[in-house]
């Protein structure tokens, strides 16, 4: 699609601005390495992303091979017996591995990719910024958050493993050491220490993100005309500012009964192992669980928000139709940040809860369906008479709404009380959270991947390719957390390392087989997406400007941008996001910083 | 390429859908009183998921085929619609609150009310990886136990205190046997890290937290020997299946639970006497 006549750069003016991107740094470690330039460190958070999510991959490729064969030898590879002691994989290396994947997929995969590489590069350039309002500490959090990577994968190779209380890391279990079980020495603190250092990270992050949108918006960017990617970010940055600061007091309080001999966590009259534990009293297990859902529950709506936004986003440019309720959903979005903090109770119905706080978390729980519910609406009111474009982005935002639809109704059981003492545990939960917080969100990346790479890179990815790797993830993910919930409703416990223990899990082998091979297959597809990357990167034909026909801002800068993105001139912004098939204009998309006039609306 | 995402949509639904609604796949047999506010409410919550799981995504499905891009389809402008937005939002709330309000009526009934007075009072103390169960014994008391004096190989692993008359006649078991159709209330301690007491036929489930005294009230209604057989023949039993991770043997912590005739567990309360 040719690129929007009429707009502020044509291709003179790109080259003009190229001799004035001003202040670029020329040397090779500033410009790449300790780059201040946010679209660099967004390319890096991205790529740290891509890293840990191939680590977590495998990690539960390994699990669900164990779970379906739990006698075979693992391979003979120095680096598996460089972290597990013999070929045997034991029920203690599930849990490892279980606790290691979940955290490296919720902290630097769910976390890091949407909000640190999307959200860094896009969030400035869509706002018509030159950078974040604080270029060297938004790469302090990227350079903070790999030690927090770094820390975390050396937990693998340290004396004892890595820890295996799951990534909730539920004290007593968690905070006395390793006589609970293994990993549960110098793992588990580095486990601590890694969380502390993200959480670091994070704020630091979430200031930035919080202080660039609020003050480097360009001439005519009203807080309404931002695009619901930028609202999804910021709103993001809040529940981040909020959320983590709670997790890293806990994690703090949480290494202190571990090394200092304090009982913020650890009650008194424990007997572990057939030995009295005399140096703690006094402490409260519900109090980590408190702290931690504090920030877990924001946690899970700082993954899919900005999924949210990229879906919205990419809806409405291949639908070719202006976002439907554009306020609706500034206002969901807002309603879900300022509720995710009134409903973390409703991950501890069974924990010891009182049950009168039960019934407050659980009604909380259901008015927070309603802006989920509003969001859903809203994206069907888009595509309602547009005029859809399948585009590999496209489909994966489709896929979105699916999975969200799919993940969210699942949580209208699990909030309620009475139902949870059925299914809290079970593997209803784990197919609910991974459709609805690993897979929904992980499609919202693969659908920004798709729609920004060329922006990024300045090339185009294989679409055939990208459709096939959509078919086949879509059926696969399903195909895998389909059956979980079959699993859940016949009262099978999740975080169990083998069907062997409990003897009514024997009929379910069948569905765990099922499962297992639909995760390696589904596994084994994303190498087809790694392929598309690594080869578009490599060889992929150049990217126009605006290949999409888009119609915000970062489509009027180059394909990438230059270092200061619009070349030291600001953009002057002149509508909203989304003004798609506008009557009587030149083509079916007006940019934002396009000055020809759209009809009124609301 | 639409009709296919369609088709895949539908059958990603029915998938879903059919072996529920068919209850080709549901939860286990009930065997307790109050078991059934669970599964009438579980079955109307799924009712009522369906009616808004399935039109989304049909209508996903059918917005993906009819609004494909062909020749000649034209894009409406339009930016929304304020009476939609209204009606769906009010619709939603309706929906959400009034279905959690019908649940939370059952949860109120279940955990606020206290146990029946004439329950049988049964404490069980969870550890890596196994459970014990203690009855008050002829006294109707639990006697002192203090930690210090836990001894497994003594066979004392509740550290009965043996100063305290009222512990005397505490029966001590591995196996939970408890009378049929009589209330019962179990008392759940753990000795080291959360464990979780689950017994899904009896759609039971609370966690075992150290440092708390955490109480359940239901009443068994099935005796063990009416449990269908396991699918390979051998002998179905209830099994409480730890549902809270706590350790390496997560995964075979478990124990059995008997539910005999009120002659049965007579029986056994004298067999087990001190």
């Amino acid at each position: 699609m040719p690129h929007a006549a009429g707009v502020a750069h044509d291709t003179g003016q790109a080259l003009h601005d190229h001799a004035h991107a001003m202040g670029a740094p020329t040397s090779f470690w500033r410009k790449y390495i300790f780059s201040i330039d946010h679209k660099i460190i967004g390319i890096q958070y991205y790529f740290l992303a891509l890293v840990a999510v191939f680590v977590g991959l495998t990690l539960s490729v390994l699990m669900r091979f164990h779970l379906v064969y739990p006698t075979a030898k693992m391979w003979d590879l120095p680096i598996w017996k460089s972290i597990f002691n013999g070929q045997q994989m034991t029920p203690e290396m599930y849990l490892t591995l279980m606790t290691m994947h979940g955290t490296i997929m919720v902290f630097f995969v769910l976390t890091t990719a949407p909000q640190g590489g999307f959200g860094n590069y896009f969030l400035p350039i869509q706002i018509g910024a030159a950078d974040m309002a604080f270029p060297v500490l938004n790469m302090l959090s990227f350079w903070t958050t790999l030690v927090a990577f770094i820390i975390m994968m050396a937990a693998f190779w340290v004396q004892g493993g890595a820890p295996l209380a799951g990534w909730t890391a539920y004290p007593p279990l968690s905070g006395i050491g390793e006589v609970t079980g293994p990993g549960e020495g110098l793992g588990q603190s580095l486990w601590i220490a890694s969380i502390g250092t993200f959480c670091l990270a994070s704020l630091l992050g979430a200031l930035n993100f919080i202080a660039t949108t609020l003050q480097l918006r360009a001439k005519g960017m009203t807080l309404m005309r931002m695009p619901l990617t930028v609202w999804s970010w910021l709103v993001t940055a809040i529940l981040g500012l909020l959320a983590f600061g709670v997790l890293l007091s806990g994690g703090i309080l949480l290494l202190l009964d571990r090394h200092a001999g304090t009982s913020f966590f650890i009650p008194g009259g424990l007997v572990l192992n057939g030995q009295p534990l005399v140096d703690h009293k006094g402490g409260s297990p519900l109090l980590w669980q408190h702290l931690f859902w504090f920030f877990g529950h924001p946690e899970v709506y700082i993954a899919i928000l900005p999924g949210m936004g990229a879906a919205s986003q990419i809806l409405s440019t291949f639908a070719r139709k202006p976002i439907f309720g554009y306020r609706a959903m500034v206002y969901a979005m807002m309603a879900i940040g300022f509720l995710g903090f009134f409903v973390w109770g409703h991950h501890m119905f069974m924990s010891g809860l009182s049950p009168y706080s039960a019934l407050a978390f659980s009604l909380m729980t259901g008015v927070i369906a309603v802006p989920s519910a509003i969001k859903t609406f809203n994206w069907l009111g888009t595509l309602w008479n547009s005029r859809i474009q399948m585009t590999c982005a496209m489909l994966f935002a489709l896929g979105f709404v699916s999975l969200f639809v799919t993940g969210g109704i699942s949580g209208v059981i699990l909030a309620q009380p009475i139902l949870d003492s059925y299914f809290h545990d079970t593997y209803f939960v784990v197919a609910h959270f991974h459709i609805i917080m690993g897979v929904a969100a992980i499609f919202g990346m693969f659908a920004g991947t798709y729609f920004w790479f060329p922006k990024m890179f300045g090339k185009m990815m294989n679409e055939t390719v990208g459709k096939i790797h959509f078919w086949l993830t879509l059926a696969g993910t399903y195909a895998i957390f389909i059956p979980m919930h079959f699993l859940g409703v016949a009262g099978h416990p999740r975080r169990y390392s083998e069907t062997t223990g409990v003897d009514y899990l024997k009929s379910l082998d069948g569905v765990h087989m099922f499962i297992s091979h639909a995760a390696f297959f589904t596994a084994a597809v994303q190498l087809i997406f790694l392929g598309n990357l690594i080869y578009a990167l490599w060889k992929g034909p150049k990217a126009p400007k605006n290949p999409w026909g888009c119609t915000t801002l970062e489509w009027v800068c180059d394909s990438p941008p230059v270092f200061d993105n619009f070349g030291g001139k600001e953009p002057e912004v002149f509508h909203g996001a989304y003004e798609y098939s506008v009557p009587g204009a030149k083509e079916d998309f007006i940019m934002q910083n396009d000055p020809q006039q759209v009809p009124e609306h609301h | 390429m639409a009709f296919l995402l369609a088709l895949l949509i539908v059958a990603i639904t029915a998938g879903l859908v059919w072996p529920l609604a068919a209850k080709m796949w549901w939860t286990p047999l009930l065997a307790s009183a109050q078991g059934g506010d669970f599964d009438s409410h579980f079955l109307l919550s799924m009712v009522m998921c369906v009616i808004i799981f399935v039109p989304a995504q049909l209508a996903l499905a059918y917005c993906v085929v009819a609004f494909r891009d062909r020749a000649g389809a034209k894009a409406s402008y339009s930016h929304g619609n304020n009476f939609m937005e209204v009606l769906w939002t009010s619709l939603a709330l309706v929906f959400f609150i009034g279905m959690n309000a019908k649940g939370q009526s059952m949860w109120y009934h279940q955990r606020m009310e206290a146990a029946p007075a004439d329950s049988l009072m049964v404490e069980a103390t969870g550890e890596q990886f196994a459970w014990n169960f203690r009855y008050p014994g002829a006294d109707g008391k639990f006697g002192k136990t203090d930690f210090m004096k836990v001894d497994n190989s003594a066979g004392n692993p509740l550290g009965l205190d043996p100063d305290d008359p009222a512990g005397k006649d505490d029966i001590v078991t591995t196996t939970l046997v408890v009378p049929v159709n009589k209330p019962l209330e179990v008392i759940l301690h753990s000795k080291d890290v959360t464990h979780n007491f689950f017994v899904r036929e009896m759609r039971i489930k609370q966690d075992a937290v150290p440092g708390m005294d955490l109480r359940i009230h239901f009443t068994p209604s099935v005796l063990s020997k009416d449990l269908p057989p396991h699918p390979d023949g051998t002998k179905g039993e209830y099994e409480i299946a730890c549902s809270e991770l706590c350790g390496l043997g997560h995964y075979k912590m478990r124990a059995f639970m008997q539910v005999v005739t009120q002659e049965e567990y007579e029986k056994f309360l004298k067999e087990h006497a001190r």
